[in-house]
């Protein structure tokens, strides 16, 4: 229930965190998309950690100058993304072969110092391209985020599946919130984690298909609307000096960061 | 003919929804599909806008058959559009933009109007509609009334000379669902047309001239509403009513059919 409440909470800080006045909120969508995704390409490409570690703090900066919050940061992104890359990095700790850096006392397991490197350019690099992603969404409406992906000549097919995505997301997130509220209004006490599991295995099937064919609903509706796959907004694109200034910065910065990196 | 359906089939996984259904409706004509929940009203609008195609059968809308490879050309997509509206029963699928005001603009700015009449429009929409108030609102976080009033927004911004509606007073308290059949009757000033699924009998004579029953995907009445509503039989064989049973005074338990419209009922 609560991992739901916090889908929702997420969703909706985006659209309120988007329409807040910093520095990002500022710049054409276009400029975010190709700017911060230049720095995500910059990061992977690197191979010295202060170059990840430069870009990390700079997405960080980028954060606070557009008011987007660092415990939201902390909370939707870094812990989530440390502790799924975690469970691919750790391994590499003990596995990788090298030169032993320290011993694991009741173990006896050894972490090498190459390593310790390649679990901290993985981990460096999932939470700086995440943060980058989310700086994204949470600084820019999405149907902005799709109109610029058109712009950029990303293909009709996979922007619609995009703007599909989202809101499918959504529906999920509300239905599975009702159907789990439903059930506790029904229950008395709590149940035995055995009996919780088989429930939840139960319901996310039922889930998946009510979502669906919510979800085909919102297409049919968007298509009785004249929708053919390329979105019009009010809102026209109009590159600004500012605009310009940013996307010749985001550009000097993520070349920097390659030829630094490299 | 506005719209003309010719042995009509559409089935969900083999369960039948409309069954060699034929019907035609005339130009400038307020019909209501009336029937039970499962009758196939729903299916019935979706084929009618160009959303669902029929496994077997025809449906024409002036002449020209809907088919997919039809929706494939944008120009006759579009031209039908521009024509045709639907408002779906759930309101939330209809809404998908940031704002109120985005998702009025939605669908004339997919029709290519201009900006600026798109702006004109849509803030002359929002204060017919007493929603003006609403227009930076994220719109999935509004109230159901207001949801309602919303949807219909949306698509009667296009002006449709063709206006289908899917139970437009579903879930609705008592107040919303007057002012929602207010603005359909002052809305369709009698030169449009309006197809209304419905199973609610007390709006039927202020939102339709002509009452088409549907049951189990067939039409098994078709008359005007006051003829309709004083058929009890068939009213109470296609569960539009039900018998309303009370205890008199002197302890006698009475049944009678019960239908909530203005009309004087049989018995009591």
């Amino acid at each position: 229930m609560e991992g739901l409440h916090e889908g929702l909470a997420l969703a909706l800080d985006a659209e309120n965190s988007a329409s807040a006045g910093g520095l990002l909120q500022q710049l054409d969508a276009r400029v975010k998309v190709v700017g911060l995704f230049s720095l995500v390409l910059a990061a992977a490409l690197a191979k010295r950690l202060w170059v990840i570690v430069a870009i990390f703090a700079l997405a960080c900066l980028l954060a606070a100058l557009s008011r987007v919050s660092f415990r939201v940061l902390a909370t939707r992104v870094w812990i989530g993304a440390l502790a799924f890359t975690g469970a691919i990095a750790v391994p590499a700790l003990f596995l990788t072969p090298g030169v032993a850096l320290y011993r694991v006392p009741a173990l006896h397991w050894t972490i090498t110092a190459q390593g310790f490197a390649t679990a901290s350019y993985l981990m460096l690099r999932v939470e700086t391209a995440a943060t980058l992603a989310l700086l994204i969404e949470f600084t820019t409406p999405w149907m902005h985020v799709l109109k610029a992906l058109r712009v950029l000549r990303v293909p009709v097919v996979l922007v619609a599946i995009l703007g599909m995505a989202s809101r499918y997301i959504l529906l999920l997130l509300e239905t599975a919130h009702e159907m789990f509220e439903s059930r506790k209004s029904r229950a008395v006490g709590a149940l035995a984690g055995a009996t919780r599991r088989r429930m939840a295995v139960a319901s996310a099937g039922v889930l998946l298909s009510r979502t669906l064919e919510l979800s085909g609903d919102v297409y049919l509706a968007m298509q009785a609307r004249g929708f053919r796959g390329e979105v019009h907004l009010l809102d026209d694109f109009a590159m600004k000096r500012s605009d310009w200034l940013a996307l010749a910065g985001f550009a000097a910065l993520a070349a920097a960061g390659v030829w630094a990196g490299r | 003919m506005l719209f003309e359906t010719e042995r009509l089939t559409y089935s969900y996984d083999r369960i039948a929804a409309l069954a060699d259904l034929s019907l035609a409706i005339a130009e400038g004509s307020r019909v209501a599909l009336v029937g039970a929940n499962g009758s196939g009203k729903s299916t019935l609008l979706r084929i009618l806008d160009g959303l669902y195609f029929g496994q077997a059968g025809t449906v024409r809308f002036h002449g020209d058959e809907l088919t997919e490879a039809r929706f494939a050309d944008d120009a006759f997509a579009f031209s039908f559009r521009r024509q045709v509206g639907l408002v779906f029963q759930n309101p939330d699928v209809q809404l998908f933009n940031p704002t109120v005001f985005d998702e009025v603009a939605f669908g004339p700015l997919q029709l290519g109007w201009s900006k600026s009449e798109v702006r004109e429009r849509v803030s002359e929409t929002l204060e017919r509609f007493g929603i003006a108030h609403l227009a930076d609102r994220v719109p999935h976080r509004l109230s159901g009334g207001e949801k309602k009033r919303v949807a219909l927004a949306s698509v009667l911004v296009l002006d449709p000379a063709v206006l289908l509606l899917d139970e437009p007073t579903a879930a609705l308290d008592p107040r919303s669902q007057s002012q929602v059949i207010d603005l359909l009757v002052e809305w369709g000033g009698g030169a449009k047309s309006v197809i209304t699924a419905t199973h609610n009998l007390a709006d039927l004579e202020d939102i339709a001239d002509r009452c088409l029953v549907l049951d189990g995907g067939h039409v098994v009445a078709d008359g005007a509403p006051a003829e309709i509503l004083r058929d009890r039989d068939l009213l109470e064989r296609t569960n539009l009513v039900h018998a309303h049973r009370h205890r008199h005074r002197s302890g006698e338990l009475h049944s009678h059919p019960h239908v909530h419209s203005g009309d004087p009922e049989p018995g009591g």
